[in-house]
Order: C-alpha cells, then sequence, then structure tokens
C-alpha cells in the first residue's frame, strides 16, 4: 500500500518536472547565454553551501548530531570581520591601496572568530551533553543558535551593513558566450582550493587521521591513545574554518551582512549536505552544487512552462522537492553510504 | 532525564503549541461586527496609556524607530490631558504577520490602554487591525501604505485609521514620473509577497498601463533572499523585450540586493531602477551604497514646512541627535495629536478627578476628523480610516542624502 503510494508520488513528481522542462524549452525564451549564466549562478551559489555543508557533515560523521548552530559560525566570522575590520579599513583608504592584504587579513580574522565561535559553543554547550539522549544536543544547538544571533546583534546592531566595495575584483571577465563577475570565479576559485586543502588535511595528516578515527569508533580510538576531545574540537574548528571562509565569499558577492544572515544559508546548507549524504565530505560538495544548481536554473526550467506566476518565488520548493526526489531513490543521499546497524 | 520525565514534557510543549496556535482573539463577543465597548478610566493622578507597534528590530529598524520618536516628541509637546500625563508603551511589530499578531493581542490584554500608533508595516497591520477591532480599541498608523488595509472587501476592520498615504497614489505617481518624465514605455515590477510590496507593485503597474507603457515582467521574490540574478537575468529575457524601468518596492535588504545585483546582469546595463518608501532611510542608502547612482526612490514628499514642523525638528534633534533616519516621523507625529485631539473631546473628567474615555466615542471621533492640521498637510478621515493629504516625491541618493528631484 505504502509502496505503490510511494511510487505514484515518484512518478508524479517526474511528471510534473519533466512536463514543465517540456513546455520550457518549447517555448525556449531563453538564449543560450541565459542558460549558461544560470549555471554560473547556480555554481557559485553552489560552491558557498558547499563550504557551509563541510561543516554539518564533519560534526554528525564524528558525533552523529546536528550542529544547527552551524549557520551562526558562518554569520559570527563574517559580521564581525566587516563591522570590526573590513569597513574601517575601507574608510581610512588602506583597502583601496592593499585589496589582496586587506581581503586577507579580513578572511583570516573571519575563520578566526568562526573556529573560536564553533569550539567555544562545543566546549560549553556540547561536551557535557555527549552522552546525553541525542535529542539534548540538537535543542541545544538551536538554543546556541538563537544565542550566538543575539549576542552578535548586541555587539555590532541590528543593521544591514555594507561590506565594502573591493574595486580590483568589480567588473566581469568573457567566458564562451558571456561573461563571469570576477567574484563569481574568486568564489569557485577558493571553493576548489579549500576543498582539496581539506581532502589533504583529512587523509594525510595525524590530525585528520585522528578525526577519521574517531568517526569510526570513538572508544577504540580512545583505547589506541588518541585524545578524544582534541579531536572533536578539530571536526569543530575545520568545519568553522570552511564557514568562515564561505563567509567572506558571501560578502564579496552580496556585499552586506546582518546577525541574521546564517540562518538560511545554514538550513540550505544542511539541505546540502542531506543531499550529498550525511556524513560524507565528497558528498557534501556535490550536494551543495547540486542545490545551488537546483536553485538557480530549476525555477525558469521546470516552472516557467507550467505558466506559474511569479515562479522565482518558488526556488526553495524546487530545492526541497529536489531533495525529496532523492532521498526517496536514494535514502542515504547521493554519496552517503547504506549503513547496516553496525554503527548505531 | 527519565523517559516518563521527558513525555510529559513532550506533551505539555505540544499542549502548548497547540494552544497557541488556536489563540483566539482575547475579549471579543463574537458578533460579526463587534462594536465598540466599555470605558478606559484613568484614576486621579494616573497617566493616559496609549502604545505603539512599530518594528524596532531587525534590518527595517530605522522605519519604526523613526515614527516612534515621532509619537514621542507628540507627547512631549502635549505634556498632559485635563491634568493627566500620557505615557507611552512601545511594542515591536516585527514587520511581520506574527510580530503584529503578537504585538496586537499583548496590547488588548491591557485595558488602559487607550489607542495604539502603528503599526509600521502593512504586513503587520493586516492581522492587528483584526485584533484590535475585535477589542474594541483603535489604531492608527503613520506608515501602512496597503491599499488592502482601507478597502472593506479586503483587510479593513472598524477602528483602523492611517496617516500615510494609499498605495495608490505612490503607485500612480512612481508610474507618472517613468513614463512622463523620464520616457520610459517598458516596466518591470518585483514584490516579495508582502501585502505592501505587492500591493504598490500592483498599484503601478495598474498606473503604468493606464499610461500607455506596457508592463514586460510582473513577478516577486522571498524576504531573505540574496541571489537574486536569476530573478532579474528572467526579467532581462521577457518576452517584450528587457524593460527600461524595473521597479521593486521590497523592504532594506531585498532592495539592496536587488539594486546592486541589476547593474551586473546582462540586458538590464541601461534600465532605471526604482524603488519606494521600504527602502528610504539611512539603513538603506547605507546599504545601497555605491550602486545609488541612477536609480530613483518614491516615498512621501518631506518637504514640511512651518513653525510646528520646525520645532519638531529642532526637538527631534536634540532628544535624538540626528536628523530624521527614516520617512514616516511626521505622519506619526500627526496620528499621536489626531488621537490627542479626539482623547480631549471625548474624555469624561469625574468628581474624584478621574476621567472615563468611552472606545466607542474615540473610535466615532476619530473618523469624523476633518480638516485636523497636522506637519503633513491638511487630515481628513473617510469612512475607511484613510485620513492622509498624500504627497508623493521622487528622490535619488546623493552622497548618502536623499535629494528630491520630482514634482
Amino acid at each position: 500500500m505504502i509502496t505503490a503510494f510511494l511510487w505514484l508520488l515518484r512518478a508524479a513528481i517526474i511528471l510534473v518536472v519533466a512536463w514543465g522542462t517540456f513546455k520550457t524549452l518549447l517555448s525556449n525564451p531563453y538564449t543560450s547565454r541565459n542558460w549558461l549564466d544560470f549555471i554560473i549562478f547556480g555554481i557559485a551559489q553552489g560552491s558557498m553551501y558547499a563550504l557551509i555543508a563541510i561543516g554539518y557533515t564533519l560534526v554528525y560523521g564524528v558525533l552523529k548530531m546536528i550542529n544547527f548552530a552551524h549557520g551562526e559560525f558562518f554569520m559570527s566570522g563574517i559580521f564581525t570581520a566587516t563591522s570590526a575590520l573590513a569597513i574601517p579599513l575601507a574608510a581610512s583608504g588602506f583597502m583601496d591601496k592593499h585589496p589582496l592584504l586587506s581581503l586577507l587579513a579580513i578572511g583570516l580574522l573571519s575563520m578566526l572568530v568562526s573556529v573560536g565561535i564553533a569550539l567555544l559553543t562545543e566546549r560549553i554547550a556540547y561536551r557535557p551533553l555527549r552522552h546525553a539522549p541525542r535529542l539534548m544536543p540538537l535543542i541545544t544547538a538551536i538554543g546556541a543558535s538563537f544565542f550566538w544571533q543575539y549576542y552578535f546583534r548586541g555587539l555590532f546592531g541590528s543593521q544591514v551593513r555594507p561590506f565594502p566595495t573591493v574595486v580590483a575584483l568589480q567588473g566581469s571577465i568573457p567566458f564562451l558566450n558571456t561573461t563571469v563577475l570576477k567574484t563569481h570565479v574568486l568564489v569557485v576559485v577558493v571553493t576548489v582550493l579549500a576543498l582539496v586543502a581539506l581532502n589533504f588535511f583529512i587523509t594525510k595528516t595525524r590530525a585528520g587521521m585522528a578525526i577519521r578515527s574517531v568517526s569510526e569508533n570513538k572508544d577504540v580510538a580512545a583505547l589506541m591513545g588518541i585524545n578524544v576531545d582534541r579531536a572533536i574540537s578539530m571536526t569543530f574548528a575545520t568545519g568553522a574554518t570552511m564557514a568562515g571562509l564561505a563567509g567572506l565569499l558571501y560578502a564579496l558577492v552580496y556585499g552586506q551582512v546582518h546577525f541574521f544572515m546564517g540562518f538560511i544559508p545554514g538550513i540550505k546548507a544542511f539541505t546540502a549536505a542531506v543531499l550529498g549524504g550525511i556524513g560524507n565530505i565528497p558528498g557534501a560538495a556535490v550536494g551543495g552544487l547540486l542545490l545551488g544548481l537546483f536553485e538557480s536554473v530549476g525555477p525558469s526550467l521546470f516552472l516557467q512552462g507550467l505558466g506559474i506566476p511569479a515562479f522565482n518565488q518558488l526556488k526553495d520548493v524546487i530545492a526541497f522537492t529536489m531533495l525529496v526526489l532523492v532521498l526517496i531513490f536514494r535514502p542515504q543521499g547521493i554519496m552517503g553510504e547504506r549503513l547496516a546497524e553496525k554503527k548505531a | 532525564m527519565s523517559k516518563k520525565a521527558f513525555s510529559i514534557l513532550a506533551l505539555l510543549v505540544v499542549t502548548s503549541l497547540l494552544l497557541a496556535a488556536c489563540g483566539a482573539p482575547a475579549a471579543s463577543g463574537g458578533a460579526d461586527a463587534p462594536a465598540a465597548e466599555g470605558d478606559v478610566v484613568v484614576a486621579a493622578g494616573d497617566p493616559i496609556r496609549i502604545a505603539s507597534a512599530l518594528v524596532i528590530s531587525g534590518p527595517n529598524t530605522d522605519l519604526g524607530l523613526d515614527s516612534q520618536h515621532g509619537v514621542e516628541i507628540a507627547i512631549e509637546f502635549k505634556g498632559e490631558i485635563k491634568g493627566h500625563a500620557i505615557e507611552l508603551q512601545a511594542e515591536d511589530d516585527g514587520c511581520s504577520a506574527e510580530g503584529g499578531q503578537a504585538a496586537g493581542q499583548k496590547i488588548v490584554s491591557d485595558p488602559s490602554i487607550v489607542a495604539v500608533i502603528g503599526t509600521s508595516c502593512s504586513g503587520s497591520g493586516v492581522p492587528m487591525a483584526q485584533v484590535v477591532s475585535d477589542a474594541g480599541y483603535v489604531m492608527v498608523s503613520p506608515s501602512n501604505t496597503a491599499p488592502s488595509l482601507t478597502d472593506p472587501a479586503q483587510a479593513w476592520k472598524p477602528g483602523y485609521l492611517r496617516t500615510a498615504h494609499n498605495d495608490k497614489v505612490q503607485g500612480a505617481a512612481m508610474a507618472e514620473y517613468a513614463y512622463s518624465v523620464l520616457g520610459l514605455s517598458t516596466a518591470a515590477a518585483i514584490h516579495d509577497g508582502d501585502p505592501y510590496t505587492e500591493g504598490l507593485a500592483n498599484a503601478f503597474r495598474e498606473s503604468f498601463e493606464a499610461l500607455g507603457g506596457s508592463v514586460v515582467a510582473f513577478t516577486a521574490v522571498n524576504v531573505g533572499d540574496t541571489d537574486m540574478r536569476p530573478v532579474l537575468t528572467s526579467i532581462a529575457a521577457s518576452e517584450g523585450g528587457a524593460p527600461a524601468f524595473l521597479f521593486f518596492p521590497v523592504f532594506t535588504a531585498e532592495c539592496a540586493h536587488l539594486a546592486t545585483q541589476a547593474l551586473e546582469v546582462a540586458g538590464l546595463e541601461n534600465t532605471v531602477r526604482g524603488a519606494a518608501d521600504g527602502c528610504f532611510s539611512a539603513a538603506s542608502a547605507e546599504a545601497i551604497g555605491d550602486a545609488a547612482p541612477g536609480m530613483y526612490f518614491s516615498g512621501p514628499d518631506l518637504s514640511f514646512s512651518g513653525d510646528v514642523y520646525n520645532q519638531f525638528a529642532a526637538a527631534y534633534q536634540s532628544n535624538f541627535g540626528t536628523a530624521p533616519i527614516s520617512v514616516f516621523h511626521a505622519h506619526a507625529f500627526d496620528a499621536t495629536n489626531m488621537v490627542f485631539a479626539c482623547i480631549e473631546e471625548v474624555s469624561v473628567e469625574g468628581a474624584d478627578g478621574s476621567l472615563t474615555i468611552n472606545r466607542q466615542a474615540m473610535r466615532d471621533c476619530l473618523y469624523a476628523t476633518s480638516g485636523f492640521q497636522g506637519i503633513t498637510g491638511s487630515l481628513t478621515c473617510n469612512e475607511y480610516g484613510d485620513c492622509a493629504d498624500p504627497k508623493i516625491a521622487v528622490y535619488e541618493i546623493v552622497d548618502g542624502e536623499y535629494v528630491s528631484v520630482w514634482p
């Protein structure tokens, strides 16, 4: 009965998507350049989701908990770096003279604050609850999320703060038959470099090995002489570093920050992590990229042909429909492993 | 925590959620058209209490705080009514339907409050008008501009009035400016689903088409969206070609994203951008930053004059250390004074020095307001609470300041 219903649901979603796509392509309102633009926007947005999603996936892999405060780690870094460093630097004219140095400093501060907030949260809010039932850390994480939002609102105000314009990064460069914004190029390049560095860190260094062994089995890892607490802190720090970096890219592309900016990207990145297979690092990257693409290309491709008014408002619906669709076919996510009960 | 305690806790949480979800408006007779009932009795020596419900948190704080300053100055200038001081209870409307609902419930649960100045945002005004009306209170909004709020077929409820203009006027003014002054014949509009933004975008569309222009795209984004490039690319690829004018009457954050990203989207390089009074504050100007040149803003005409305004502006500067930070401070000042005029008119002094204010009389008095001389002009309320003397101007940002360019 339920299986039959699920099959019907799958068929219905696929039919609607296929019909919308068919109608859109039939009356194709867009040039190939437009489609390419949509894809580029999607890749840029998806890269940011990927960087944030890694934090969710790493922590889940080690602690089997969903850290809902992760969006706030992302916000805290760049909100602090913008308010306390970027705006004064721009006002003093230093930023125009040394854009690269300024951006490096802002990025470093952003990552440092994100890591600091992550370590504090882990130490104060999560560590005492490590052996509590699973729901407790989850609720605590939601509480921590609110706490940090309003803490930073208290520090830097509830205003939308503009990130200073970086003259060197303005404008765009030609690419195939369209142009790509320099900021978008930077986002993609930085994301790729960050992922390569992360891969090296996880697979080749001692700290990475400790993280992996703790995620495999905490008790055995402790018996082997691994400092479990330190490995877990390291996990949080790694995820927060990526989030702090994503914050800088976000500020460069969207040009404004405020205390509530972490909430929606946080939810979206969590979705991306689930889409790719929670606990799987390459999965987080793939999931982020796909989610960005769905949001950017989806409304025009699937919905426009159906004649839905204001279809761009439904981009979140598209993204989550795709998530449901993927999870119906692959409950473990795109790259997740189908775990037997051995780890539970 | 033991399993049992946990299930009890879970049960409690679920029940409280259910109760909150069914939260029926307090103190309502359940009649179809509830008449205002009861009296507010202010004991001898007690202050007369009014409430404000304006947006004083989040990205639109400037809008609400500016209006609240207007209310505070009106109270300061008035001093007292029939020997009673005046006290303000300042609430937050959150610029959302939930916020308006919550602030409304909180206010009507307090029987000592005579009237409400609020809300800032039309989206909060719709649910709050319902709550306030059911409880027999009155509210005068300094900045709700959605046409639906004074339309009895839509959101209007007895007891709701406003001193802000109706956006039918603002939409028409922006259409007039784009079509006749700038000579642009194609346009597109973007709203965010909120009653204010949708109402204004619709008013603009109707007027622009009536003038003879064509609206090639009419679409929406979500509050909280940051990546506007896909929607802008869709608009640039409209069947009628890329629009010459792009009107997005949304709030601060989305407005700034649209304003900056429209410059970078292929096909919109020569499109003139326009926004409205939801994007008209110091914070908006700061957020738009370098993208300001070539963008226009409609809003109430702020070229006020007269002795009262000069005193008002001086008081604003000395009390809050800044020039007005948004556009509805004067409307809030006028709204508060309209309420005071009616309290003076309908309140009855008792032998023991107490003051009795009948809620129905308060309502009747406010709707009967005619030729009230305020800073914003001569206010006359119609039967559905439109009291404004609407004058719309178009502005641009020069060096971070809004400068009037039309009329």
